[in-house]
């Protein structure tokens, strides 16, 4: 009796404690009111190594706010942390869009994370900027979603082309193809599977590892009693490592001309740090390197800015992968925005797939469900490293890029075992 | 004692009652979003109790039954078309079955060892779930959701009138199991084993049982979960954060009785929810991880059992 | 094509593997075989313990010296760690297990916590010298990356058990277990005893992050997939025999390996379980436990 007493007074009390925001919260539309941009960052858990992305955002308000504003309004980011688990976004997006009133979202990082929003912005009919969500929008085909990300169209089976390009060019018949079992390398893996079959080559090995496997060595072996001309991998940062350790341990054969393709990691600092020159003859892809076709004043001055506060953070202090385009995603909404004149999802969304946007990563056109018209991921080899200094990585010739063509500053350095070894 | 359940059947009425009407009084859709994790946990707390609290045996593999409840409804619904009620009893149905063989199989041996295999049913139906093509493995699966009935204004709301009714529907079992020849022979088993055996309780019976309820109310609170999120994937569906709320929460509210999981998810859920939103950073974490400490040092018994002895104070 | 020497090679990769494993283990082996203290902790401050090797390694000491060094401060943090867990406890006479559990648990997340505000949630990985090149025996190849680790866990166990078992302090831990009521009739404090092998658990987290750190990067929250496997090995090894942990653990790495090299690898996670359920089914009492 008594415990039932308190409890409703709990269940009282709980309930007032929810009601409570709802009425500090209430939707105000006046003009001089920021303009609220909403978004998830992945501040802890297993994705937690994509939060420098964060200083992207942040980089870009304060540019936004010290010039002027958008249509003489403030900017103000409004950001949570998903802790890296789907489940906990559908409420912080409801969050966003009812209780804070946001007038711009951007997703949480990946597919994995996204996939759990789309729905909702469909249904309530929303204006969003994916960031790095592979494939995000192919299902739901929502008009107003605009990857902020060079994924390019039919990215699900079409983004790590330019590996098997490359490969064909080399005139490449076998191929292996191994994966981490988790989202992003998996449907790289499965989109490889399916362009080395378009270019008629044989896939004569092809496996999918649990995620923090850290010992591939009979992987490798596997991998050579197959006798392939290509290795392509879809792998994360720790398996990365694992994997670029196994091959110098165990070796592997001369006839192998093409190592990489989806690897994440060897594009991050702490990942370029440690192994360093272990890394040499590696082709990756990437998302922008400091190479002379692609170095622009504007992003040269956006990494000035980011490097001592990611020092600070004690995050990534290259950040090449992902911070320019979370700043590119704020220029995306920006340009809709000041386009548009309006914050209205349907107006900004018409002026994004009218125009093509001035970006920092460049000039970014959108087809109808909003990837990039052009897929822009390169396909980089890694050469020359010497030490375990960051900063050489900062300089043009380490990170060659030789897919897409438009880009292109070198030419593939084959085999493999002759380009690791330089 | 039938003045209780006279009492109880009331709360239930207006539990249920509130779960159908609030969608339409409270326009704010967030509310039915964070409400429905708070429920989620609710259910998934009360399940866990029955087993871990009345009877002692401590489940790690709460987020076993959870993600099998997950995708049992996911892939039912996607393939079939089923709706969503038939999901849930399906889920829960099968949620029993799992419990059992996971009894039968562990349930002999001592308390300790059974905890450990729990943890191991999570990371064997992880890896099953990893390997099955047609469940997307680790790419996941999307799921989009049924229209919502009339009576409901939206997806939101009506995921959390099905999370109300649910979770109302557990609360009544674990209390039916509380007062009945079952919980008094799970209180047996809990104070000691041996003795309840030698005294002709029919410990093995009563424990899977209670293995079984157990695993119905957890997999039938992840029934609901796929239009919830509108997506499946197996590191989510089998979060090991699952497994830990399930005990800390009852543990918070206190194991004797079906107040106390009620009351600790309802606490810690809310708390989680609100820090999601407001502290957003490491900080947050931290906090839960503190409190969790901070109850276990200095309210070991639940806060159930704090407001009892208080009162018991008060008026001597 | 599957030839013998890639089987060789698996189950040589298994028994290093399974080393590393119950280097993990062993603390627990102790705090929970021993003790009865669930401390699913363990394998977050074996995570904490591989950021400290990390940490002096950045100033040039190597991997192993560093563990050394680290074995006096993580003595000295379980022993904090256990008088933390008394003063909860024993005072009410005793804790239950799912209070422990949740305890320890809400302390794995404060240190995860605490470990990624002060180093950032990037991996953290070591460079030795003898990373990356191997040891070349006939037909087998093996990385020195996984054989130092390996060669850690024989020589922390052997020293684990020789003074559980040769020693009278030692021997009081094991008797602590068991009766500490005639402990304390002998002369000797149970607390005292249990808190000193509470800290020797907590020094082997330090040697147990230094095999994890060569073997692969870490990140804060790599703890998390352990917990598993290393009560997996503990249970089965039988509560409290030290020295069957390292059977059991080796018994699962190459299980894992051959798993992995003639299967597939995407099963090989499920293994360490499928070992467990059957020898619980099979041998309840654990394969090295003594029942008693």
């Amino acid at each position: 009796m008594k415990t039932r007493r308190q409890f409703h007074k709990l269940v009282a009390v709980t309930a007032a404690g929810l009601a409570a925001p709802a009425i500090f919260g209430s939707k105000v539309f006046a003009q001089d009111k920021p303009i609220r941009v909403g978004a998830s960052v992945s501040l802890t858990g297993p994705l937690a190594s994509t939060k420098n992305g964060q200083i992207g955002y942040e980089l870009w308000r304060d540019d936004v706010n010290a010039a002027g504003g958008l249509l003489d309004r403030k900017v103000e980011l409004v950001i949570y942390d998903d802790q890296s688990s789907a489940a906990n976004v559908p409420a912080i997006y409801s969050k966003l869009v009812d209780v804070d009133a946001c007038d711009v979202l951007f997703s949480p990082y990946g597919a994995n994370l996204s996939a759990p929003v789309m729905p909702f912005i469909k249904q309530r009919d929303l204006f969003m900027i994916g960031m790095f969500g592979l494939a995000g929008n192919d299902v739901a085909k929502h008009d107003k979603f605009f990857h902020s990300g060079p994924w390019g169209p039919n990215s699900g089976r079409d983004w790590a082309r330019g590996f098997f390009d490359l490969a064909k060019a080399q005139g490449v018949k076998k191929i292996a193809i191994i994966n981490a079992d988790l989202e992003f390398s998996k449907n790289a893996a499965k989109g490889g599977a399916e362009v080395a079959k378009e270019y008629g080559m044989e896939v004569v090995f092809n496996q999918s590892y649990p995620p923090n496997t850290s010992d591939f060595s009979s992987m490798i072996r596997n991998i050579n009693a197959g006798d392939p001309e290509a290795i392509f991998i879809a792998s994360y940062p720790a398996d990365s490592t694992a994997i670029i350790r196994g091959v110098k341990e165990i070796g592997i054969s001369d006839k192998v001309k093409l190592f990489g393709g989806a690897m994440i990691g060897p594009q991050y600092g702490a990942l370029l740090g440690s192994l360093g020159p272990e890394l040499n003859g590696l082709v990756n892809s990437h998302t922008f390197v400091p190479e002379p076709t692609m170095q622009t004043p504007a992003i040269k001055s956006f990494f000035d800015r980011y490097t001592p506060i990611a020092v600070k953070q004690g995050v990534d202090p290259l950040g090449f992968y992902i911070p320019p385009f979370y700043y590119v995603a704020g220029q995306l909404a920006a340009a809709a925005i000041t386009g548009s004149k309006s914050v209205d999802p349907a107006k900004m969304a018409a002026f994004l797939h009218a125009n093509a946007v001035d970006t920092i990563a460049g000039k970014i056109a959108f087809n109808e469900i909003g990837d990039w018209k052009e897929r822009r991921v390169l396909m980089v080899q890694l050469r020359g490293i010497k030490g375990n200094d960051l900063e050489q990585f900062r300089n043009p010739g380490h990170q060659v890029i030789l897919d897409p063509p438009s880009l292109k500053t070198g030419d593939l350095a084959a085999p493999y075992n002759k380009a690791r070894a330089s | 004692m039938k003045k209780n359940s006279l009492l109880f059947l009331a709360g239930v009425i207006i539990v249920l009652a509130l779960g159908f009407l609030m969608p339409w009084l409270l326009r704010n859709p967030f509310y039915f979003f964070a409400g429905y994790v708070v429920l989620q946990y609710v259910t998934i707390a009360t399940g866990w109790n029955i087993l871990g609290g009345y009877a002692g045996y401590i489940n790690f593999g709460a987020a076993g039954f959870f993600g099998a409840g997950v995708y049992l409804s996911a892939f039912l619904f996607t393939t079939f078309g089923l709706p969503l009620p038939l999901c849930i009893l399906a889920a829960a149905i099968v949620g029993a079955i799992l419990g059992v063989l996971m009894g039968y199989l562990t349930l002999r041996i001592q308390g300790v060892y059974f905890a450990i295999a729990t943890l191991g049913l999570v990371v064997v139906l992880e890896t099953i779930v990893h390997n099955i093509s047609g469940l997307g493995g680790a790419s996941g699966m999307a799921v989009y959701g049924p229209r919502p009935p009339a009576w409901s204004p939206g997806p939101s709301q009506y995921n959390f009138t099905v999370m109300v009714v649910i979770a109302v529907a557990s609360v009544a079992l674990a209390r039916w199991v509380e007062i009945s020849w079952i919980g008094r022979g799970l209180r047996a088993v809990r104070a000691s084993e041996d003795a309840a055996e030698c005294s002709g309780v029919p410990t093995l019976r009563l424990k899977l049982v209670a293995c079984a309820l157990s695993g119905a109310v957890l997999a039938a609170a992840g029934a609901p979960y796929p239009f919830y999120t509108s997506f499946v994937e197996p590191v989510t569906a089998f979060s090991l954060i699952i497994g830990l709320n399930a005990i800390a929460m009852p543990l918070i509210g206190g194991t004797r009785t079906w107040v106390g999981p009620v009351i600790g998810a309802l606490l810690l859920a809310s708390v989680q929810q609100i820090a999601t939103v407001t502290i957003s950073s490491e900080l947050n974490i931290l906090f839960v991880g503190a409190v969790l400490i901070a109850f276990v040092a200095f309210a070991p018994g639940g806060i159930s059992d704090l407001f009892g002895r208080n009162k018991g104070r008060a008026r001597p | 094509m599957l030839s013998i020497d890639i089987l060789l090679n698996a189950i040589v990769t298994g028994i290093l593997l399974g080393s590393v494993y119950a280097s993990l283990a062993l603390g627990l082996g102790i705090t929970f075989g021993i003790l009865h203290i669930p401390n699913i902790a363990h394998p977050t401050l074996v995570v904490a313990g591989a950021f400290f090797v990390y940490t002096l390694t950045q100033w040039g000491l190597d991997p192993i010296v560093a563990a050394v060094i680290g074995l006096v401060p993580f003595y000295l943090l379980g022993v904090v760690l256990y008088a933390f867990y008394s003063a909860v406890f024993e005072r009410k006479g005793g804790a239950n297990v799912l209070q422990s559990l949740t305890l320890f648990f809400g302390l794995s997340l404060v240190i995860e916590i605490l470990l990624s505000l002060g180093f950032g949630s990037e991996l953290k990985s070591v460079s030795v010298s003898y990373i990356g090149s191997s040891l070349k025996i006939g037909i087998l190849t093996v990385p020195y990356r996984l054989l130092i680790p390996a060669l850690l866990a024989p020589v922390t166990i052997a020293a684990v058990w020789l003074y559980l078992s040769r020693t009278s302090s030692g021997t009081a831990i094991r008797a602590v277990a068991h009766e500490e009521r005639a402990l304390s009739i002998a002369g000797l404090n149970p607390a005292s005893v249990k808190r000193h092998a509470f800290g020797i658990a907590t020094a082997t987290a330090v040697i147990a992050g230094a095999a994890l750190i060569m073997v692969g990067p870490i990140e804060p929250f790599a703890g998390r997939f352990q917990i598993g496997r290393v009560f997996a090995i503990v249970v089965l090894a039988g509560m409290g025999s030290i020295p069957g942990s390292l059977v059991i653990a080796i018994i699962i790495g190459i299980a894992e390996a051959l798993v992995s090299s003639y299967l597939n690898p995407s099963w090989s996670p499920g293994v360490a379980f499928a070992i467990l359920l059957l020898g619980l089914a099979l041998r309840p009492q654990g394969l090295f436990g003594a029942a008693r």
